[in-house]
């Protein structure tokens, strides 16, 4: 145990949770305008498609895959427990990981090579893909090399996790691990660090209530079957929109 | 009867120049800005033609507005709750810029600061968004006047219910005719921008029914820009948003009428209150395509019937709006005389923007071999050729709608869902107004003729004169009876005047209590 690990395992992502949580919040707060996922499809709708298709979701099923070894660690493990199961499920993730690339390989040409998307990309877009093509190529070389990542992820990362998350860090196990590993834990704790500063919080307003909400909306200044009724007292109340 | 009030407009489309004011008023004060200098809320198109974006009205590519499924229901062509969702990383059918036009401008500084040389120095043209030199492609309006037919005219979705004879006819160069479609936002009862948002960034003010989007609340899912059937609501390349036509709310609530129609030098349009039962607008919009304008026009109510302002007083409609709603040139325009009609009911998003369909390009000239009625010709007719006329005489009274040189199916394809019969009404009525008054001004028509006319169109003699009155001598106050919008309500969808009632005269941002 170094310093250095003791900062990639310990500060940094107590520091990068820190800045997410508050610098989200802070953002859809102060500047709510700017919270938009910022499409470039209106200046060039093509080539989009094979990037933003298979990237997204790919990207979705490997958050869903990390998420269920980090939350239900036994349920993975159990389901691993059979090699043919653990075979599905690492091809599986194997193959959503080549879609991440392949889509972010495509992304990265793209924007480079269009001379209207250049005129709407920040360095923060060139830095946010870089950085994800950076994980992405770990990522792959970890489940290449490293094999049956979804049984160690459960035996070792999880239990590092919730040490941090219950703010008793442990980091014997990890600090265990090759540097290639560390490198993806590091870049995954960076991309969480810029979500707050980047087009990433675009991920934070999903919009998931779209699904029960009535197709059309009428909004009114104020509730209607008060304003004319001249028994509704004048009250210090909001109306429901403002 | 659940009674709301609706903001409407009507365009009387004989009366439309094609002078393209009403656009450059709403690009001086809403548009000219980055991101969205391609975006024209206001535009004036010739029809036929492709108009902006090319072949809007072509639902196969863009999959706008709502089709009627096996079910009986109504759900979103191109966007939804599924189909919005899955789509969400890449929208298939949403148009790109190419589909409009690229943005542009010259260099003009060249012009002056150019050094001395053989040559005469030029602007060179300069995309907008890159800022490099390009080749315009496209305009906004390059199909104007029919120019560029063969790429334009001849490519209108319009056409496809015509034959190809019908089509070859139309565009004899002789007999070719076009008449102009000014478009803003519809501000649709059913609005399939509002529908497909994700976001719910899209609403509808339900005091005015302007349709508005919340820039603070769109995600750039760009979903609208495809559900609108009409095309009327755009993408902001720049800040990454989706923007429309506001109806120039802030004028509007200051009395003022929108810009496009404060500017309209042909004076063409009309803008009023309409009341309508919000109850009947999932079972209009979900009727028989032959039953959209019926059901569409039945949901608008009389604005004299007590018991239609009982209920909409319960519904919180102001009572100077109701008085709006009984002035309003609109109302007279779609309900009474029955002139106006939706554009592309068949999108099914109960367009709240009525057209009077024009009757100069359908009743112009006649075929050559109507020779019989070449002969009986009006003096004041104006003979072009040996065979061909330009006749606006009343020999015959009908013949001239029947033998349109403008097919009638082109005009019901735009404006009825394809019922030609509903487009003749209204043109017969027109040319029994032109009669009526012809008899009174000239007088060179007998009495019984033009009593026949009217009778035969459905109107009577006042009727037509209220209807020439209002088409071409009404004034300012007259063509737009703008509601009161009651800003004392209005001002609270920003702010609440609570918050500053209990505090203390003016500059105190924290509340004057004692102690920290
Ligand atoms: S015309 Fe289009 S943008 Fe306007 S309200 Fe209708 S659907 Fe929405
Ligand atoms: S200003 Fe009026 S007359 Fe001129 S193009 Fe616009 S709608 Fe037509």
């Amino acid at each position: 145990m170094n310093s250095l690990d003791n900062f990639i395992l310990i500060g940094f992502p107590y520091a990068a949770l820190c800045v997410f949580l508050i610098g989200s919040i802070w953002r859809y707060r102060s500047t709510k305008f700017k919270f938009s996922s910022l499409s470039s499809q209106f200046l060039e709708g093509k080539e989009l498609f094979w990037g933003s298709v298979p990237f997204h979701w790919g990207l979705l099923a490997l958050f869903v895959g990390h998420m269920s070894a980090f939350l239900i660690p036994r349920g993975v493990l159990a389901w691993n427990s059979h090699p043919a199961r653990l075979l599905v499920i690492e091809i599986g993730a194997f193959i959503f990981a080549i879609a991440v690339l392949v889509g972010l390989i495509n992304l990265i040409i793209r924007r480079l090579s269009s001379d209207r998307l250049r005129v709407v990309s920040t360095k923060m877009d060139y830095a946010i893909l870089g950085l994800l093509l950076l994980q992405v190529i770990t990522g792959l070389w970890i489940a290449y090399n490293f094999r049956w990542g979804s049984s160690w992820f459960a035996t070792v990362l999880t239990p590092y996790l919730w040490s941090l998350l219950t703010i008793q860090p442990d980091i014997l196990a990890v600090s265990a691990l090759p540097w290639t590993i560390k490198l993806h834990i590091f870049g995954a704790y960076l991309i969480v660090f810029l979500i707050p500063f980047s087009r990433l919080v675009h991920f934070l307003v999903v919009p998931i209530h779209y699904i029960w909400r009535p197709y059309q909306r009428v909004i009114w200044s104020w509730s209607r079957t008060d304003v004319r009724n001249p028994k509704s007292p004048w009250s210090i109340k909001r109306p429901r929109n403002n | 009867m659940d009674i709301r009030a609706q903001v409407s407009m009507t365009f009387h489309l004989d009366k439309c120049i094609g002078c393209h004011t009403c656009s450059i008023a709403c690009k001086n004060i809403w548009t000219d800005r980055k991101g969205v200098e391609y975006q024209w809320w206001n535009n004036v198109e010739t029809k036929p033609g492709t108009g902006y974006p090319r072949k809007w009205e072509n639902q196969d590519i863009y999959r706008g507005g709502w089709q009627k499924n096996g079910s009986g229901e109504i759900n979103l062509r191109g966007a939804g709750k599924k189909r919005g969702l899955l789509n969400i990383f890449h929208n298939p059918h949403m148009p790109v810029i190419d589909d409009y036009y690229e943005p542009f401008t010259y260099k003009y500084l060249d012009l002056i600061e150019s050094p001395a040389m053989d040559d005469q120095p030029t602007a060179r043209p300069v995309s907008l968004i890159t800022g490099k030199p390009i080749d315009i492609k496209m305009g906004p309006n390059w199909d104007d006047d029919l120019s560029g037919t063969p790429d334009y005219a001849r490519k209108d979705p319009n056409l496809a219910d015509l034959s190809a004879a019908e089509q070859e006819a139309m565009f004899q160069l002789e007999r070719m005719a076009f008449f102009y479609l000014p478009r803003i936002c519809n501000h649709c009862l059913n609005p399939a921008c509002v529908a497909s948002c994700p976001s719910g960034a899209i609403y509808k003010r339900g005091e005015d029914g302007v349709v508005l989007i919340n820039q603070q609340v769109c995600r750039a899912w760009r979903m609208c820009v495809t559900a609108c059937p009409y095309k009327k609501s755009y993408y902001n390349w720049h800040t990454g948003k989706s923007e429309k036509c506001i109806l120039c709310y802030p004028r509007l609530e200051a009395g003022h009428a929108p810009a496009c129609m404060h500017s309209c030098v042909g004076r063409i349009r009309y803008l009023g209150v309409l009341l309508y039962d919000a109850d009947q607008i999932q079972d209009s919009a979900s009727d028989d395509e032959s039953q959209l304008v019926d059901r569409q026009l039945n949901m608008i109510m009389d604005p004299f019937d007590p018991e239609v302002i009982r209920s909409a007083q319960a519904n919180g409609v102001s009572d100077s709006t109701i008085k709006a709603a009984q002035q309003s040139p609109t109302y007279k325009f779609v309900k009474e005389w029955g002139l106006a009609l939706p554009l592309h009911p068949e999108f099914r998003t109960l367009p709240m923007l009525f057209y009077v369909p024009p009757l100069l390009p359908v009743m112009a000239s006649l075929s050559e071999k109507n020779t019989e009625q070449a002969d009986k010709a009006d003096p004041i007719a104006k003979i072009w050729s040996d065979k061909w006329l330009y006749d606006t005489s009343t020999e015959e009274l009908w013949g001239t709608i029947d033998q349109a040189r403008f097919p009638l199916k082109y005009m019901a394809s735009m404006f009825t869902a394809g019922d030609e019969g509903k487009v003749k009404t209204v043109l017969k009525k027109l040319m029994a107004v032109r009669i009526h008054r012809r008899r009174v001004t000239v007088g060179d028509i007998d009495d019984n003729k033009a009593e026949t006319a009217l009778k035969e169109a459905g109107i009577t003699a006042e009727m037509a004169d209220d209807i020439y009155k209002l088409t071409s001598l009404a004034k300012f106050n007259e063509r737009f009876v703008i509601p009161a919008a009651h800003r004392e309500q209005a001002i609270e969808m920003l702010d609440f005047a609570g918050d500053t009632k209990g505090s203390v005269g003016f500059g105190f941002t924290e509340k004057p209590t004692r102690g920290i």
